[in-house]
């Protein structure tokens, strides 16, 4: 492709769901206008366009929403400013030096942006990646694949249902097909603790009487075209199936909710380093990744829990982005953040530490009253007390503004 | 008596405690951290409420499905037969975002609205 064909941009932003939308808002409204969002569906939205039930919008907008209309008011924000969205496009390469190839109907085109925002989100991880041995029968589906038949595309895939895994959006597909008239046998988590919120076991398990086995998995799925039931195994402590634990449940769908996986194959194309731990760029304070003018927020940096600290970071994306811009560079980030003891992962994993920034955490298990730290060279910069600090719950610190490079240790006591 | 609660009104999901010694008297309600956790287990207390969504049939529309949800919390012992009215309506594109579907919805001083817009199929309008 010659120079010539080459269109030029000052943000694109890979990806048109609820980060990259945020993120396309805050810039126009900081004064950017030339910005342009790849989205590959035909209709902006991302995942929310599928996530029908309420609950949305509580922190950010201060009412609860259903995941369309949340989407709604960026989309409408985005409408009424004019900001350029190509849907049904593609974007399949990402240079280091900021060169975006986009494939749409309308054929291919490059772009030479000064900033692109990662926004691509995350999928689902489905059975191959959980290795159950058995047969190869249709009626397995991830808890999002049910989730679009049913809410998207008016179809019923399910009359007897095992959902394995206890994340959240399991938990609202075993409500939303009770209510549309399937029987949710039972959810199995392999693990000791469930791995969504309190209150999704609440109104979507408890609720409708849905039992939750803990320390239970499934271990062989039977049926030779369709599905017809599935073993399930109560498991040890390092979640290896008991002999003799072996239940035979008969079912018609096995619903897969285990986990998030964000979507980085971009990132890696663009050179942006990866933590194998969020399986999302390394990024400073500002989100910006290990390449210069690369961005990223929302599920494609660490999977979120709720969508409107989704937002919220692809709004602190855009600021930042918004000095980048006007500065040429930002100041890189040379403390490291390292996940100390009961810390799974922190984002960033990188900062300047010239302001009081951000530090957001998991813990690796549920864990009561307990302090929540950050501790450069034997100096606590940072602390809050918790009550209940769960794996499902993301956790936010406020960090103090940092002096000298040491690292900064984030642990739990 | 000690009954225990998980409250669903934000992402917080307090634990809540309500707790008597006899009959006629008042709960003690501790472990919630705001106001609206005490109001959620009253209510738990009485009569539990809850809100939900589900989907109707669309005509004509780009998409086969809007989606509804009730406005006010109704009560959970009726959340199913809520559904099965719902389920026996249809709209014909095109439908908007906030558009009532059904007002005073059973009775219980809510209504049902629409909460995604699908505009009308291009070709459906021109046969």
């Amino acid at each position: 492709m010659s120079e010539q064909n080459k269109n030029t941009v000052d943000v694109l932003i890979v990806g048109g769901g609820p980060a990259g939308l945020a993120a396309a808002v805050r810039l126009y409204e900081l004064g950017i206008r030339d910005i342009l969002v790849v989205e590959r569906e035909n209709e902006p939205g991302g995942i929310l366009r599928q996530c029908i039930h309420d609950g949305f919008g509580v922190t950010r907008f201060g009412e609860s929403l259903s995941g369309p209309e949340y989407a709604a008011r960026f989309i409408r924000q985005v409408r009424e400013y004019g900001i350029r969205v190509m849907t049904g496009a593609a974007v399949t390469n990402i240079t280091p030096e900021r060169e975006v190839t986009v494939v749409a109907r309308e054929g291919l085109t490059v772009w030479q942006a000064k900033a692109v925002v990662l926004a691509m989100g995350c999928r689902e991880r489905t059975r191959g990646a959980l290795a159950i041995p058995g047969e190869r029968p249709t009626g397995v589906f991830t808890a999002g694949v049910a989730q679009a038949y049913i809410n998207l595309y008016n179809r019923m895939p399910a009359r007897e249902v095992v959902i394995l895994g206890s994340g959240d959006i399991g938990m609202i597909m075993a409500r939303r097909l009770t209510l549309e008239g399937a029987h949710v046998k039972a959810v199995y988590e392999v693990q000791p603790y469930p791995s969504g919120l309190p209150r999704n076991i609440q109104q979507c398990l408890n609720d409708f009487d849905i039992p939750l086995y803990l320390s239970h998995t499934v271990t062989q799925i039977h049926g030779d075209r369709c599905l017809e039931g599935v073993t399930v195994s109560q498991v040890d402590e390092r979640m290896s199936p008991i002999a003799g634990t072996e239940e035979y449940i008969s079912c018609d769908t096995l619903i897969l909710s285990v986990g998030l996986i964000p979507e980085n194959e971009l990132s890696l194309d663009a050179g942006v380093q990866l933590d194998p731990r969020t399986r999302g760029a390394y990024v400073d304070e500002h989100l910006q990744t290990s390449v210069p003018g690369i961005f990223a927020a929302g599920n494609v940096l660490r999977v979120h829990d709720l969508v409107d600290f989704v937002s919220m970071e692809a709004e602190a994306l855009a600021d930042a982005v918004h000095k980048y811009l006007a500065a040429g560079d930002l100041p890189e980030g040379k403390v490291k953040l390292t996940a100390g003891a009961g810390v799974h992962h922190t984002v960033p994993q990188w900062a300047e530490g010239k302001e009081p920034f951000t530090v957001s955490l998991r813990v690796v298990r549920p864990m009561d009253n307990v302090w929540v730290c950050a501790k450069q060279g034997g100096h606590i910069v940072g602390q809050k007390k918790m009550k209940k600090a769960l794996p499902a719950e993301m956790i936010q610190l406020k960090v103090n503004p940092l002096t000298g490079t040491e690292d900064v240790e984030v642990y739990v006591q | 008596m000690i009954k225990e609660f998980t409250c669903v009104v934000c992402p917080n999901g307090c634990r809540i405690t309500a707790e008597r010694n006899s009959e006629n008297e008042e709960y003690k309600i501790t472990g919630n951290a705001c106001s609206r956790g005490l109001t959620y287990v009253r209510q738990e207390l009485t009569g539990p409420v809850r809100t939900f969504a589900t989907s109707v049939g669309v005509t004509g529309g780009v998409l086969p499905l809007a989606s509804v949800r009730v406005t006010a919390p109704i009560p959970l012992s009726r959340v199913k037969e809520a559904v099965e009215l719902i389920h026996a309506q249809t709209l014909t594109a095109p439908v908007h975002a906030g558009d009532v579907l059904l007002h005073d919805f059973m009775g219980l001083a809510c209504d049902v609205i629409v909460t995604k817009t699908v505009e009308a199929c291009p070709e459906e309008a021109a046969r």
